[in-house]
C-alpha cells in the first residue's frame, strides 16, 4: 500500500501549467481583496477616510466578489485538477486539459467583466447582488461566465474520472478523485438555480427587456445556491484534511468509507436548506423555514465524523512515533511544518465556527444575529480562517510540486510566521465582530455613529480592534504572496512530494457509495421536497414585481 | 462498514444532542409562539404611499399599552421619523418598502427582520425600559445606507 513517490512524476508539465494558472489567478484576486478588506476595517474603525473617487460599498463589493467567488473558485479548481491528475497516474488526458483551459478562459473573461464594472462603480451591489438593486448588465454576464466556466473545471474532473473507471473496472476510485467528483456534483447542481436567476431574471431585467423582477424568487434562487456555495469552499479543505494532511504527518487515512460517507452527507444536506439565510424574511411561512432549519442542522453529523477522523489520525500517527500516555502523541506531531501547522490551526478555528453556525441556523437565535456583523465574524472564521489557512497550507507544497521546486527551510519558517499573523489577525477581527454583532452592530455598513447615538458610539472601540486585526491580516496576505512568488519563480529546483495518504490496511468500502444515480436521485428528491411547494408558491402567488433601482 | 466503538459513542451523543436541540427549536417556535417574522401579507411596491395604512405611517393606539406602528423603510430613512410610547407598551411593527430591500433592527431587543418591496413584515416588542431606542437598517440599500436610522422614544 505504501508506495514511494520518489523518481516518479507527481503531476506532468501540461497539467501543472493548467493548475498553476488557476492558482495564480486565485492569489491575484486574493491580494486585491485583502487590501480592500484592510481598508474596510480601517474605515469602520474610524481610522481612515476613503478618497472621494471610491466609496465603502464599492470596495466591499470588490472584497466580497474577489474573496468569496474568485479566490475560492479558482483555487479549488486548480487544486482539485492537480490532485485528480496525481491520483490517476500523474496527468490529465488531453480532453480533460482542454476542458480545464476552456473553463479558465471563460472564467477569466467573466471575472474581468465583473471587475471592470465594479471599478467603474456600476456594480456596487455587493457579492450577493440582491434585486432590485441593479448593476450593469455586464456584471451579471460576467457572473454567468464565471459560473459556466467553473462547470468546465467540473467536466474536466468528471472526464478524468470516467477514463479512470474505464481503465480500472471494478476497482474503487482513489479517495481524492471520489471527493473531487462529489464536490463538483454538488457545484454543478447548486449553480443551476443561480444561473437561472442570472440568466432568466437579472440579465433581461437589467437590459430593460423585462420591466420588473420577482424579488422573493430571486432571493430564494440565490440562497438555494448560497448555502451549497459554502460547502463548495469547505469540501476541498476537507479533502486536504482527509487525504493530504495525514500524509504530511506520516500517517494514514483513518477510514476510507467514513470519509466517503461524510462527503455524500454533505452533498445531500447542502441544498434543501437555503431558507436558513431567509429566516427573517416575509413571504416564507414559519413551517417551511423550520423544515430547512432541521435539514441544515443534520450537517452536525458529518462534521462530527470529520472531527473524529482527524483526531484519530493524529493520535494514531503520534503514538506510532513514540508518543505515550493520554496526550503524549500530541507532542509528536510536526508542529514546525507549515504544511501541517496551517491546516491544523484552520481546524481549531472550525470548532467555534461550528457553534456559531448552529446559532445562525436556529430560527429564533437568528433574530439576535441576523445581518449583524456577528455573521461576518462567523464566515471569517469558517472560510477566512479554516478554509483559507488550509488553502495556504496546501499552496506551500502544491506550488513547489507544480513548478518542480522545493519548500526550503526558510520559506517554511516564513510560512509559519505568515500563519501566525493570519491566525492572530483573524482571531482579533472575528472576535470583535462576534462581540459587536451581539450588541447589534450591523454588517455591510460604512463608518457611522447614527447621529452620535450612545449605543453606536459605544461600538467604536471594538471596531478599532477589528481594524487592528485587519491590519495584521493584510501583513499576512502580503507575506503569503511574497512566499508564493518565491516558490513559483525562485526556490531551488527539486522534487517535492504531492502528499496523498492511503489507508493502512485494505478496507472494505460499501460499493453503494459510488453509485451516483442513487445519490443524485436522493438529492433531487430532497430538493423537490424542500423547494417544490415554496417556489411554486412564489411563482404564482407574488406581489407586483420591482423595477430596476440604482441607489448608489 | 466498520465503525470504531468510540466513534459510535461520539456520533450517538452528537446525534442525540442534535435531536433534542431540534425538538426544543420546534417547541419554542410553534408551542411558545416564537417563530421568526414570517408575515405573508403583500402590497404593490409602486403604490405604498397610496395604500392605507402606509399612506399615513405612524402609531395607531390599540389600547392603553398596545400600539400598531405602520412604517415604511426607504432609501435612506424610515417614516415616521419620530415615535413616542409610554414605558410598558407593546408595539407591533408593520413595515414595508417602496424601493429596494432594507432591514429593520432595534439593537438590544430581538426585533430584527427584513423589509422587502411587495411584502409587509412584522414583529412585536414590549418596551419595559425607558430610553431612546435606535432603529436601524441592517441590509445594504445604497450609498446612504449608513445614515438610515430613526429612534423610538420610550418614557
Ligand atoms: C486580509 C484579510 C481580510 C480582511 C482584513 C477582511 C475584512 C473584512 C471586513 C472588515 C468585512 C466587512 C465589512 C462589513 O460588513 O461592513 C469583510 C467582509 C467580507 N469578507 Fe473579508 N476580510 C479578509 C479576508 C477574507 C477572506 C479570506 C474571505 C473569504 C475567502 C473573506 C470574505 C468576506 C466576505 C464574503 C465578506 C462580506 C461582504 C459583504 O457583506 O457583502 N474575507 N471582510
Ligand atoms: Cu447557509
Ligand atoms: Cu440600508
Amino acid at each position: 500500500m505504501n508506495h514511494t513517490t520518489i523518481g516518479q512524476a507527481q503531476v506532468d508539465r501540461p497539467t501543472a501549467r493548467l493548475s498553476l494558472a488557476y492558482v495564480w489567478v486565485a492569489y491575484a484576486a486574493f491580494g486585491l481583496a485583502a487590501l480592500a478588506g484592510m481598508l474596510q476595517g480601517m474605515v469602520r474603525g474610524g481610522l481612515v477616510e476613503l478618497p472621494s473617487w471610491t466609496n465603502y460599498y464599492q470596495i466591499l463589493t470588490a472584497h466580497g466578489v474577489l474573496m468569496a467567488l474568485i479566490f475560492t473558485t479558482y483555487f479549488i479548481i486548480g487544486f482539485l485538477l492537480s490532485g485528480v491528475a496525481k491520483t490517476t497516474g500523474g496527468s490529465l488526458h488531453g480532453t480533460a486539459r482542454g476542458l480545464g483551459w476552456t473553463g479558465w478562459v471563460l472564467m477569466t473573461v467573466g471575472t474581468a467583466m465583473a471587475v471592470v464594472t465594479i471599478v467603474t462603480n456600476d456594480a456596487s451591489v455587493l457579492y450577493t447582488f440582491y434585486a432590485p438593486l441593479k448593476a450593469s448588465p455586464y456584471f451579471y454576464i460576467g457572473a454567468a461566465l464565471l459560473v459556466v466556466g467553473s462547470w468546465f473545471g467540473g467536466f474536466a474532473i468528471f472526464s478524468s474520472y470516467r477514463k479512470w473507471r474505464r481503465e480500472n473496472r471494478g476497482k474503487l476510485s482513489p479517495l481524492f478523485v471520489y471527493m473531487s467528483v462529489t464536490t463538483f456534483v454538488l457545484w454543478l447542481i447548486a449553480t443551476v438555480p443561480v444561473a437561472v436567476e442570472v440568466l432568466f431574471q437579472l440579465i433581461p431585467w437589467s437590459l430593460g427587456w423585462t420591466p420588473s423582477i420577482n424579488v422573493m424568487l430571486s432571493r430564494t434562487l440565490f440562497w438555494f445556491f448560497g448555502h451549497p456555495l459554502v460547502y463548495f469552499w469547505l469540501m476541498p479543505a476537507y479533502i486536504a484534511w482527509y487525504v493530504c494532511v495525514p500524509r504530511v504527518i506520516g500517517g494514514h487515512v483513518f477510514s476510507d468509507s467514513l470519509a466517503r460517507l461524510a462527503f455524500i452527507s454533505l452533498l445531500l444536506f447542502s441544498m434543501p436548506v437555503g431558507f436558513h439565510h431567509q429566516l427573517m424574511e416575509p413571504g416564507i411561512s414559519a413551517g417551511w423555514k423550520m423544515i430547512h432549519v432541521i435539514l441544515t442542522l443534520i450537517v452536525v453529523v458529518p462534521s462530527l465524523m470529520t472531527a473524529f477522523s482527524m483526531f484519530a489520525t493524529f493520535e494514531t500517527t503520534g503514538r506510532k512515533k513514540g508518543g505515550v500516555g493520554l496526550f503524549g502523541w500530541f507532542k509528536k506531531l510536526p508542529w514546525s511544518d507549515v504544511r501541517f501547522f496551517a491546516p491544523f490551526v484552520g481546524m481549531l478555528f472550525f470548532i467555534p465556527a461550528g457553534a456559531g453556525g448552529i446559532i445562525n441556523a436556529s430560527n429564533q437565535m437568528n433574530a439576535v444575529v441576523h445581518n449583524t456583523i456577528f455573521v461576518t465574524g462567523h464566515f471569517h472564521i469558517t472560510v477566512g480562517a479554516a478554509v483559507a489557512l488550509t488553502f495556504f497550507g496546501v499552496s506551500y507544497w502544491l506550488i513547489p510540486v507544480l513548478t518542480g521546486r522545493t519548500l526550503t527551510r526558510t520559506a517554511n519558517r516564513m510560512g509559519m510566521v505568515q500563519t501566525v499573523f493570519w491566525s492572530v489577525g483573524m482571531f482579533l477581527m472575528s472576535f470583535a465582530m462576534h462581540y459587536l454583532g451581539l450588541q447589534g452592530t450591523p454588517r455591510r455598513t460604512d463608518y457611522t455613529t447614527y447621529m452620535d447615538h450612545p449605543l453606536a458610539l459605544g461600538w467604536m472601540d471594538y471596531q478599532r480592534v477589528m481594524a487592528f486585526g485587519g491590519g495584521l491580516l493584510f501583513v499576512a496576505a502580503v507575506l503569503l504572496i511574497l512566499i508564493l512568488g518565491y516558490l513559483t519563480f525562485y526556490a531551488p529546483k527539486g522534487k517535492t512530494e504531492y502528499p496523498i495518504a492511503e489507508t493502512e490496511a485494505e478496507q472494505h468500502t460499501p460499493r453503494i457509495l459510488e453509485r451516483w444515480p442513487v445519490w443524485v436521485g436522493v438529492l433531487l428528491f430532497l430538493i423537490v421536497m424542500a423547494y417544490g411547494i415554496p417556489i411554486a408558491d412564489q411563482l404564482t402567488h407574488n406581489p407586483p414585481g420591482s423595477p430596476p433601482i440604482r441607489t448608489w | 462498514m466498520h465503525l470504531h466503538r468510540y466513534e459510535k459513542i461520539w456520533l450517538s451523543l452528537g446525534a442525540g444532542g442534535l435531536a433534542l436541540f431540534i425538538v426544543l427549536l420546534c417547541v419554542n417556535a410553534f408551542a411558545m409562539g416564537m417563530a421568526p417574522p414570517s408575515n405573508m401579507e403583500m402590497i404593490d411596491p409602486a403604490k405604498v404611499t397610496e395604500t392605507p395604512p402606509f399612506d399615513n405611517p405612524g402609531l395607531k393606539k390599540l389600547s392603553d399599552n398596545e400600539y400598531d406602528a405602520y412604517m415604511t423603510a426607504f432609501a435612506f430613512g424610515f417614516a415616521p421619523n419620530k415615535m413616542e410610547v409610554p414605558v410598558g407598551s407593546k408595539v407591533n411593527f408593520h413595515v414595508t418598502s417602496p424601493d429596494v430591500v432594507h432591514g429593520f433592527q432595534i439593537p438590544g431587543t430581538n426585533v430584527n427582520f427584513m423589509v422587502m418591496p411587495g411584502h409587509i413584515n412584522s414583529a412585536s416588542y414590549t418596551f419595559d425600559k425607558p430610553g431612546e431606542y435606535l432603529i436601524l437598517c441592517n441590509e445594504y440599500c445604497g450609498a446612504g445606507h449608513q445614515v438610515m436610522a430613526t429612534t423610538i422614544i420610550v418614557k
